[in-house]
């Protein structure tokens, strides 16, 4: 009865604690600027299942792709294990599910396997990170927080399967020895493998069930709420995130009406622009002059780095780096969200350009859309960087000074270099 | 265009040229293959001339919002005053601005980019490779360029071209979607690159030399500057060409560029 009362508490807490910081980091999003992406909801919802759910973009890369993959089934269908776990704490039974006779015997089985794959995976991984130092989860933006992050992840699933089947191996011993409370039930193919390392007294067995059964959960709901913090809150996120999807061919860059109201006022005295004119800066000088999109795909990276490693500019060694742009825009988000914490929500005299993103890496970018199509879950750093570029140049006049001659030759000429208009069909003059 | 439309006539297709390919002296040769290949299949064709002016890509790319749709409008003015209704471009970057860009400022026209117009005049049986250069046998590796693929999933046409010359495609580890960009988008053709350990058309060409290859073929007037500097770096001017896949198609139908 303490147990359950126990287990409902604990239970109530985390999930309370988890809505809360979530909540916030809705409202955060939502500081960022209009942007309409509810069109085309089919489509949408195919892109969703197709990169989100079939993770289509994650095993272009095959050896990560399938052992993420691995750990992606792992979560989903042992969360049908945690479930059980969850009546069990409440009602104070134990392994309700097992009436389904044959069928939970599969079930049982499935998990062990999946959770042994998935303990193998992040073992895989950590060595990766740690051991081989692939150069993609180096960069100047993987700063020791960031390594951390991704090895706690680990180091907490790896923690977690090992519960899990430390438990199952415990129960099984409980069940073939005739224990109260523990009747047959499931199989259990890996953690047959650790029952020969499990203790003969009745009591201790009983003790290590339990202890790992609440290692297991609470390790769970710290998790859980150890998400909003971490790059790991991408399990929830990659779903929303494709379902908003950008649609259009890549190439397309956003029509900016504010500017075209402006453009056409300036053609013709007499027009009168159709919406409200907007106030607001140009372009994009701190996170909330972005886009609420590019503000949801911040907290979307899981800062795997794919679009690093095929962006143009930095594989030639320049600052430029896609994954930094994304990392700079979530942290510079959650510093704004903690003004608005503290409800002074004051200007903190600090912003997204030049104090996380500086000029040189937002020139750097050829606008290949390399990043773009890189992303497992449809993140797009381009378009931040171009919000930035639109701001330095239509609110500041700080172009490099090539990009400022190429301006005035456009203007001037109506060609980006220093020939004269009338030039233009020189090239005939040999046909 | 002007003169057509004076006296009364229609052209089937407006060549939009571009502006490196029409001052830039190694592009006017594209420019010049494309129409070439325009007059052997007998399309009744149009270039603005003197009255065509910078799509407003490379403001637009590099955050000159203003002077982009400043361009842009004064373009769509002249388009939809002589009624045009369809495009082919000589350059991916004004194929791309067209097509996606312009529609939202009044502008809607059916855009394609010259590999597709080669693509559609294979198709058609209007043209194929005779009376000209061969390359049967010649090896070719095609540098994608960002604009015609990543950005607007355009993979297949300009690789068709290639097939016409019965030549052997040699592709590049990075191609089609994963296809590394020649480092000239985004306004970069305009500035020095930012420091780095490496140009990004050096890095390219590179990949391209790895290929058993006799020529580099292209579809984007900034990626051959890009492409053939990084040729030109790297001192292998002897060893490979750079051509556009008009120039390509040209050559081997024995037409003037």
């Amino acid at each position: 009865m303490i147990a359950q009362v126990l287990f409902l508490l604990l239970a109530a807490a985390s999930v309370g604690l988890f809505t809360f910081n979530v909540k916030k980091i809705i409202r955060n999003i939502r500081l960022g600027r209009p942007l309409d992406r509810s069109d085309r909801k089919a489509e949408r919802w195919m892109v969703l299942l197709k990169v989100a759910f079939g993770q289509t973009k994650m095993v272009v890369r095959p050896v990560p792709g399938i052992l993420h993959l691995l750990i992606y089934a792992g979560f989903i269908i042992i969360n049908m294990e945690v479930l059980e776990i969850a009546i069990d704490g409440i009602l104070g039974t134990h392994r309700v599910f097992s009436f389904a006779g044959m069928l939970y015997s599969i079930l049982t089985g499935t998990f062990e396997w999946l959770a042994l794959g998935v303990l193998l995976a992040c073992v895989v991984f950590l060595i990766r990170r740690n051991v081989i130092r692939l150069k993609r989860f180096t960069g100047t933006e993987m700063t020791s927080w960031p390594r951390s992050d991704a090895n706690y992840i680990l180091l907490t699933e790896i923690l977690l399967m090992t519960a899990y089947l430390t438990m199952n191996a415990a129960d099984r011993s409980l069940q073939l020895t005739g224990a109260e409370h523990y009747k047959v039930a499931g199989a259990f193919p890996v953690s047959a493998w650790l029952m020969p390392l499990m203790p003969a007294n009745e009591n201790t067995l009983v003790f290590v069930e339990r202890a790992c059964w609440w290692f297991h959960i609470t390790g769970i709901f710290a998790f859980l709420n150890y998400l909003p913090y971490s790059k790991h809150f991408h399990i929830i996120m990659a779903f929303p995130n494709t379902w908003y999807s950008n649609l259009e061919p890549k190439g397309e860059f956003t029509n900016m009406q504010s500017v075209t109201n402006e453009v056409k006022a300036m053609l013709d005295p007499s027009f009168v622009p159709g919406t409200a004119a907007e106030t607001s800066r140009f372009g994009a000088k701190d996170v909330t002059d972005l886009s609420w999109k590019s503000l949801m795909d911040a907290y979307t990276c899981t800062e795997c780095g794919r679009c690093t490693s095929e962006c143009p500019a930095n594989i030639t060694g320049k600052l430029l780096s896609p994954r930094k742009i994304m990392m700079d825009t979530r942290d510079r988000l959650t510093e704004a969200g903690k003004h608005l914490d503290k409800g002074t929500g004051e200007p903190d005299g600090k912003s997204l350009l030049d104090d996380y993103i500086t000029r040189e890496e937002i020139w750097a970018c050829t606008t290949c859309n390399a990043c773009t199509r890189a992303c497992p879950v449809n993140i797009d750093p381009l378009s931040i960087i171009v919000e930035l570029r639109r701001y330095a140049v239509m609110e500041e006049s700080q172009a490099p000074a090539s990009i400022n001659n190429m301006f005035g030759n456009t203007e001037n000429n109506g060609a980006p270099w220093k020939y004269p208009a009338s030039d233009r069909f020189a090239w005939a003059n040999d046909t | 265009m002007a003169e057509m439309a004076a006296s009364g006539q229609t052209p089937e297709i407006l060549f939009w040229v571009g502006c490196a390919s029409s001052f830039d002296e190694r592009a006017q040769r594209i420019t010049r293959a494309i129409c070439g290949i325009l007059q052997h299949t007998g399309v009744n064709f149009a270039v603005l001339g003197t009255e065509e002016s910078c799509t407003g890509d490379p403001a637009k790319r590099a955050g000159n919002e203003f002077l982009f749709q400043m361009q842009a409008i004064a373009n769509i003015g002249v388009l939809n005053a002589y009624q045009v209704k369809k495009i082919v471009t000589g350059c991916p970057h004004c194929f791309n601005t067209l097509k996606n860009e312009y529609p939202g400022l009044g502008g809607n026209y059916e855009v394609i980019h010259h590999s597709q117009l080669i693509q559609q005049l294979i198709d058609e049986g209007k043209l194929r490779a005779e009376g000209g250069e061969s390359f049967k046998g010649k090896k070719i590796t095609f540098h994608d360029p960002c604009y015609l693929g990543r950005a607007n999933d355009v993979y297949e046409a300009p690789r068709k071209t290639l097939e016409l010359l019965d030549a052997d495609l040699v592709e590049m580890k990075r191609c089609r979607a994963n296809g590394l960009c020649c480092g000239a988008g985004g306004a970069q053709m305009f500035k020095e690159p930012e420091r780095g350990r490496k140009d990004i058309n050096v890095e390219r060409v590179e990949e391209a030399m790895q290929t058993q290859r006799d020529i580099i073929a292209t579809a984007c007037p900034f990626c051959m500057t890009m492409i053939r500097d990084g040729v030109k770096s790297l001192e292998k001017e002897d060893t490979v060409t750079v051509l556009d896949i008009a120039e390509l198609t040209a050559r081997a139908n024995g037409l003037k560029s």
